[in-house]
């Protein structure tokens, strides 16, 4: 066997960012190994997100394939994901791959939640250039977790992974 | 191994080579008999999963065919991330359901083997949309108004609903705001966008009222902490309502939301005649007047309109034509 089962599922990657370790993404609740096999609890991102299944599948296999047992994947959906969970090391790769990463998720205030008519005002860095005045242009992009925003300084087009 | 808690009704079941129809979402080896909160009836509860889960649903469905007909590719994505957020909404309202009524029906049963009278999902979910302005008004009212039950619906007694609707909220305040921010950009827009987005409004003012009128089963789960009873989110609802339109230069329709205090009353504005309807029995291809002099569908109930059969034709029409099919 190479490493802990902790180990393995946790250097599984994201289908949809594959530059993200599921341990970074902050998907992974527990891995517990007893003499029945591995059981492995992770918090899904969105609801009707479709790469959960195939990071379900795709733990079972690593599990196999580094000589555990039976592995079991559990899903449990509290507390929901936020993307405060996603580590250091995870941002700075995001960044990496040109997707600026999430800011602080908003904290909730009492009363009503409230609306924005305007784009939400978060101050986003290019991750090009580093110019933080960037500009969204769609607020749900090719998934649910990222819009499209634009630098007006080099004049890109990036990607935000949104704050939830 | 043991289970923990009654989360652990959502899990995987070694089952993933059914992805699209048959999700492996639900593990029959979980069982989790005893997870329902003291005192509630099992039917009931599992009828109020189906209200929450049957609006996701269908709204979703509604929301895909917008794809290839968006004005922009942005709004593409944006309508099919949506739908698919609310998509996940409704798997895990319907497996709840199953596990609730406790007959042995999961998601799959319960979206592809029911007829329209099975459905409890509000009426104006099904709709279909004249045009974009229809869309995005009728999104904007759905997303408010399942926003403001979800964050209450958080602090249910039921832990598996308390949990769907705290993850909800997140998805559903980015639908808002995409709802909003179109009806703002199209009233305060050019005059031709403004006549259209007015338009849609005064279609969907007289139909809001289903949205504020509680269900015998809201009412009797509401009253032991399980629920949200609807009539509760009608003063949050025209709040949010109010500020959109007025910030989109859209004049409220007189009937229903003019005169200080009195402004956003839906529920009474019923009396008035459903003239919004034509729209949506034209273009869901049934001729206009035909739903003229008989009492509106209530959706809670089972009733609906001619849209609802015309969507569950083509959302169940692969899982009719081979029962019990997998890919
Ligand atoms: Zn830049």
């Amino acid at each position: 066997m190479t490493g802990t089962a902790a180990e393995v599922v946790g250097a599984v990657t994201d289908p949809e960012l594959p530059m993200l370790t599921l341990a970074e993404l902050g998907v992974i609740r527990e891995v517990r190994q007893d003499e029945g096999g591995v059981l492995v609890t992770i918090t899904p991102t969105y609801s009707g997100c479709p790469a959960m299944e195939s990071i379900r599948a795709d733990i079972r296999t690593a599990l196999r394939r580094a000589g555990f047992g039976r592995a079991e994947v559990r899903t449990v959906i509290a507390p929901p994901w936020t993307t405060d969970w996603i580590s250091e090391s995870g941002r700075r790769k995001l960044a990496e791959a040109g997707i600026a990463p999430p800011g602080a998720a908003p904290v909730r205030a009492i009363g009503p939640i409230p609306i924005s008519l305007s784009p939400r005002p978060t101050a986003v860095a290019c991750p090009r250039c580093g110019h933080t005045d960037t500009e969204t242009l769609a607020a749900f992009g090719a998934t649910a977790c990222r819009e499209l925003r634009r630098c007006p300084a080099c004049r890109e087009p990036f990607e935000h992974m949104r704050e939830i | 191994m043991a289970f923990d808690d009654a989360y652990h009704a959502l899990t995987d079941h070694d089952d993933d080579a059914r992805w699209a129809y048959g999700t492996g979402f639900t593990d029959p080896l979980a069982g989790v008999p005893g997870d329902l909160p003291d005192g509630v009836d099992r039917a009931e509860l599992a009828t109020y999963c189906l209200m929450l889960g049957d609006d996701a649903l269908i709204l979703s469905h509604r929301l895909q065919q917008w794809v290839t007909r968006a004005p922009e590719l942005e709004d593409e994505l944006a309508l099919a991330n949506i739908g698919l957020d609310l998509l996940g909404q409704a798997r895990l309202l319907l497996t709840r359901a199953g596990v609730s009524e406790g007959w042995g029906r999961d998601e799959d049963d319960l979206a592809m083997r029911r007829d329209p009278s099975g459905f409890r999902n509000l009426c104006l979910a099904e709709r279909a949309d004249a045009d974009f302005a229809h869309l995005v008004a009728r999104l904007f009212a759905l997303s408010t108004w399942r926003l403001a039950l979800l964050d209450r619906l958080t602090a249910s007694r039921d832990p598996m609903l308390a949990a769907i609707a705290a993850k909800g909220v997140k998805e559903v305040t980015y639908h808002r705001d995409y709802a909003a921010q179109w009806v703002v950009r199209l009233g305060d827009g050019t005059p031709l966008s403004h006549e259209r987005m007015l338009a849609a409004v005064d279609t969907l003012t007289p139909q809001l009222a289903e949205l504020f009128h509680s269900h015998p089963t809201e009412i009797g789960l509401a009253s032991v902490g399980v629920a949200v009873d609807p009539a509760a989110l009608e003063a949050e609802f025209t709040q949010v309502w109010t500020h959109v339109l007025q910030a989109a230069t859209l004049l409220p329709p007189a009937t229903s939301l003019s005169g200080g205090t009195s402004r956003g009353n839906f529920v009474a504005a019923e009396s008035s005649p459903p003239g919004g309807d034509a729209v949506a029995a034209e273009v869901s291809g049934v001729p206009a007047g035909a739903e003229q002099g008989s009492a509106r569908p209530w959706g809670r109930a089972g009733e609906h309109t001619p849209a609802l059969a015309e969507i569950l034709d083509e959302m169940q029409g692969v899982a009719r034509s081979v029962p019990g099919g997998v890919w």
